[in-house]
């Protein structure tokens, strides 16, 4: 057990302590001690702080199920790191947000805390775990926290309906992504990613490379919000806005982002791999920000908004990828700047989504609303909340002197060298993300100027809208200053973090001792990106000041073809065509399910029989027939046949039992006086048995109804005759062994018994007549019990 | 106008000894002839069952009267520690042994732990047919 280890576990470790704080301490808000947990984790993680750049990995492992290749394993690198410091840091401002978010009184706090706990712990868990199965455990603990945090105001039914949804979606995402890690297991026989990415050639001339890569990315997708996956996220937005700001914009979402980064090394090489995940990304990247416009709650504006920004990472990563490929070998220094771009982004998204979900709680909190439509005019009453919104919402439109802007450029370099290093068609990218970032820059529009300026409508809201508390605007204040603070300085970052991060996903691109350019400037002369930048803002500025002209494009689909509807639709569809299927065929009645059985008895054992040739008639080692076997067999023949086609049941059980005494002669004749003994007297028994019954039949359904005749009846019971005669006729042919009755006729030297049948029944194999004894009391005691208890019932 | 059935009763009285020395005898003899403890239980639970047909369920009773559950325990019960018997003296469950003795009365007799066994067999099916019997038949 290692400290790293204990760091991964403290937050867990912790939750079992947050109900007895909550329950014992009532005068203190919980979080106050709840807040301890990340800020020390933050701290200690920053001890691990590179001040080389290409920081030596720390690794601890501890043996879980050692037989199955599953350990513990921690492996701290420089991706890892930029991870942990965001989980942890961002960890601690929202714990500190929440306290003031939260409220003491009305809120199940216990609660909150220690899903929020469970939740950043397993974070920690992904983010270190060198391990894929320990990974998949800590992705699912994510996934189930999540889904206790969306449905944290489960009496809400659109909190239980979000919750349910991204349940659905990135439970069904990590399944697929679990089958992804198994198939690579199968390639190489280990699930360290350590060991896979040395072994990442062998497995790209595997044939499952392709299944698992989608698998695996299939997972990433549906965690991170890709098109068409990102469904669940604006529906997650019910959560407390805590949650959201964490969750929801921070890390969870990452993880996917985390999970596609981590993996490059081993997939990065093939060109599957670089469209697959650029493609996605660049349609997330439009989708996301054309649908963010259209939104009226403030916090669907930014779930869509996120959605946007994951795809426009996740098509960085792509694009990134591209240095690993072969065919770019020569360019692999420039395609890599776009995974720079990409984790440096990473870093801006999580600091500005965080304080942008932040002020939109305190909006929330102090109007008690997030409707655009209710606000505005808010910016003399609440100036603080308004400086905060314009930073973040400057930066993530791309904006100086914001950290954004930064990111925003190096994205358009990595765009525009995919274009000028690929084919023609390619160039589709840079002009679609430009489009996507155009309207980045409307929805923040909307955000900043919707909200805080035009009339002010006091009359629409619910509270009196004044300035949060100072404890509520330190977290969102902490991020905007570092939003500011990275545009001015973002080689602290750069030198210290982003490049040990690029160590990680690239380990074997560059040669060693060389070192990645990493250098950063808020101002790179007049470029491409610059006019690309300066379009966005001259074009943005115009459609959202013509916003309503415009904004009609949004009706030209009927709403009924949404993604939405089409999962509602299948929910219920799928539910419907179950119960459909199901109520077809499990129609409660016996007969039903006996010809089921019956038919499938004949399809499989009579199709075994035919298909394999397995059908022969040997009669050479049959005895001859006498003639009272004739007789006695027609006898019984005519019986079965009276049986079947009587009109009155008493003659049934005349002719049942008249066959029991015949099969009884069957037995005389064939030399089994013991069975033709015990049969006799078990006929006469079950045949009064029978008469008892037929007596006691209710009165009014008493008149002698005739067989009915069914043509499916009798296929299945000619089928089923067929079947077991042609069997009894192939096995007599099969005499594959000899028969060890033999030994039994020892019996009066074994057991002293001149009566094998005896002998065999209570000395060779007793334990069969033990259980029978067995049976039949069990049944005695079960009649006597059915009518006794009755009897008691209908006393009482 | 009292039904009697005198004819029956007399002929029952007689016939039951009868059928229960004829069940004995078969329950006996199974280890070399015919017969056995399960087929001799049937017939002794017939030979009960035509005294209860000649007579009363309450008569019957105060003649006879066993709780036919108990039998068909004791006899499952009796089965299961023959078993027991040979595990207790080392050899493994449910072994038979026989052996030739010279008896007082008898002579030179077989003696099989496994007539032991079949008796259990014997009351088992005696105890639970009686107890189905029974029990449908005081059942209004």
């Amino acid at each position: 057990m290692s400290w790293l280890h204990l760091a991964v576990l403290t937050p867990f470790l912790f939750t079992l302590v947050v109900p007895l704080l909550n329950k014992n301490i009532r005068r203190i808000h919980t979080g106050w001690f709840v807040l301890a947990v990340p800020l020390l984790l933050f701290i200690y993680f920053l001890g691990h702080f590179p001040l080389d750049p290409t920081m030596a990995p720390v690794i601890h492992s501890i043996p879980w199920i050692p037989s199955l290749d599953i350990h513990f394993t921690l492996y701290l690198d420089g991706l890892a790191l930029l991870l942990l410091l965001i989980i942890t840091g961002i960890g601690t401002l929202v714990v500190l947000y929440s306290i003031y978010y939260m409220s003491m009184e009305r809120e199940a706090l216990h609660n909150f805390y220690v899903y929020l706990l469970l939740f950043m712990g397993a974070m920690l868990g992904i983010v270190l775990s060198d391990n894929l199965l320990v990974l998949y455990v800590f992705w699912e603990t994510t996934s189930v926290s999540s889904f206790l945090l969306i449905a944290y105001w489960y009496q809400r039914s659109r909190s239980r309906y979000g919750a349910q949804k991204s349940m659905l979606i990135t439970v069904s995402g990590g399944f697929s992504m679990l089958f992804g890690f198994i198939l690579l297991y199968t390639m190489t026989g280990t699930f360290s990613v350590r060991e896979l990415i040395g072994m990442s050639g062998q497995i790209a001339e595997h044939a499952l490379f392709i299944p698992a890569m989608l698998l695996i990315l299939l997972g990433a997708f549906t965690k991170s919000a890709q098109f068409p996956f990102h469904i669940w996220l604006p529906d997650a937005m019910e959560a407390p806005t805590p949650i959201s700001a964490y969750l929801h914009s921070a890390t969870m979402v990452k993880a996917g982002v985390y999970l596609v980064a981590r993996l490059t090394p081993i997939f990065g090489g093939s060109m599957e791999w670089f469209w697959i995940i650029t493609i996605f990304g660049v349609i997330t990247l439009f989708w996301g920000s054309f649908m963010a416009i259209r939104q009226n709650d403030l916090k669907a504006l930014l779930a869509y908004s996120t959605i946007s920004q994951l795809g426009l990472i996740m098509s960085l990563l792509g694009i990134g990828s591209a240095a690993l490929n072969a065919n770019f070998s020569d360019q692999a220094i420039l395609f890599s700047g776009a995974t720079l771009a990409a984790v440096f982004h990473l870093f801006n998204h999580s600091i500005f989504k965080g304080c942008l979900f932040m002020v939109i709680g305190i909006l929330d909190h102090e109007t008690g609303t997030r409707d655009i439509r209710k606000l505005g005019g808010l910016m003399s009453i609440m100036p603080i909340s308004f400086t905060l919104t314009v930073i973040g919402g400057l930066s993530m439109a791309g904006l100086p002197p914001f950290s954004g802007f930064l990111s925003k450029e190096m994205f358009f370099t990595g765009m525009l060298t995919a274009a000028r290093n690929m084919d023609q068609w390619v160039m589709l990218l840079p002009v679609v993300a430009w489009i996507a970032s155009v309207l980045t820059f409307v929805y923040c529009l909307i955000l900043v100027f919707k909200t805080f300026t035009g009339k002010f409508q006091p009359e629409r809201l619910d509270k009196a809208p004044h300035e949060a508390p100072i404890g509520m605007l330190i977290s969102p204040g902490v991020l905007a200053v570092l939003v500011i603070v990275f545009f001015f300085f973002p080689n602290l970052l750069s030198l210290s973090l982003l490049e040990p991060a690029m160590h990680s996903i690239m380990p074997n691109l560059l040669a060693p001792g060389e070192r990645f350019d990493v250098h950063i400037s808020a101002f790179h002369g007049f470029n491409t990106e610059l006019l690309m930048t300066f379009g966005i803002i001259l074009l943005g500025t115009t459609l959202y000041v013509y916003l309503k002209r415009w904004s009609g494009i949004y009706d030209t689909l009927p709403r009924k073809y949404t993604l939405n509807n089409a999962y509602d639709g299948g929910l219920t569809g799928l539910e419907r065509m179950s119960l459909k299927f199901t109520s077809t065929y499990m129609t409660g009645f016996l007969h039903n399910y006996l010809s089921y059985i019956f038919v499938v008895m004949i399809c499989l054992t009579a199709g075994t029989l035919l298909s394999q040739g397995a059908f022969t008639i040997d009669l050479s080692t049959n005895s001859s027939i006498e003639w009272f076997e004739f007789v006695l067999g027609i006898s019984v023949i005519i019986a079965a046949v009276f049986m079947v086609f009587s009109r009155s049941r008493m003659t049934s059980i005349i002719a049942v039992g008249s066959i029991g005494y015949m099969v009884s002669l069957f037995f005389v004749i064939f030399r089994a006086p013991d069975l033709a003994l015990t049969q006799l007297v078990v006929e006469t028994i079950t045949t009064a048995l029978f008469l008892l019954c037929f007596y006691y039949l209710p009165k009014m359904k008493k008149e002698l109804t005739r067989l009915r005749f069914k043509l499916s009846n009798l296929l299945i019971s000619l089928g089923v005759g067929i079947t077991l005669t042609l069997i009894g006729l192939s096995v007599q042919g099969h005499n594959l062994f000899e028969s060890i009755s033999r030994y039994f006729e020892n019996s009066y030297e074994l057991a002293g018994a001149k009566n094998i049948v005896n002998s065999l029944l209570v000395d060779f194999r007793a334990f069969d007549t033990m259980l029978e004894i067995v049976v039949l009391f069990a049944a005695g005691i079960g009649v006597y019990n059915l009518i006794k208890l009755r009897e008691n019932r209908r006393n009482n | 106008m009292k039904f009697t059935d005198v004819i029956l009763q007399t002929s029952t009285k007689i016939l039951v000894f009868i059928i229960l020395t004829f069940s004995i005898y078969v329950m006996f003899a199974g280890h070399h002839n015919p017969g056995g403890g399960f087929i001799g239980g049937l017939i002794t639970a017939s030979a009960l069952i035509l005294l209860y047909i000649a007579f009363d369920v309450k008569t019957v009773h105060e003649i006879i009267p066993v709780d036919f559950k108990i039998v068909g325990a004791l006899g499952v019960l009796i089965a299961l520690l023959t078993g027991i018997g040979s595990m207790v003296l080392g050899y493994p469950f449910l072994s038979q042994t026989f052996a030739y003795k010279t008896l007082p009365l008898f002579g030179k007799t077989e003696l099989a732990t496994a007539v032991i066994f079949d008796l259990g067999v014997y009351m088992a099916v005696v105890g639970t047919t009686m107890t189905i019997i029974l029990s449908i038949g005081e059942d209004e």
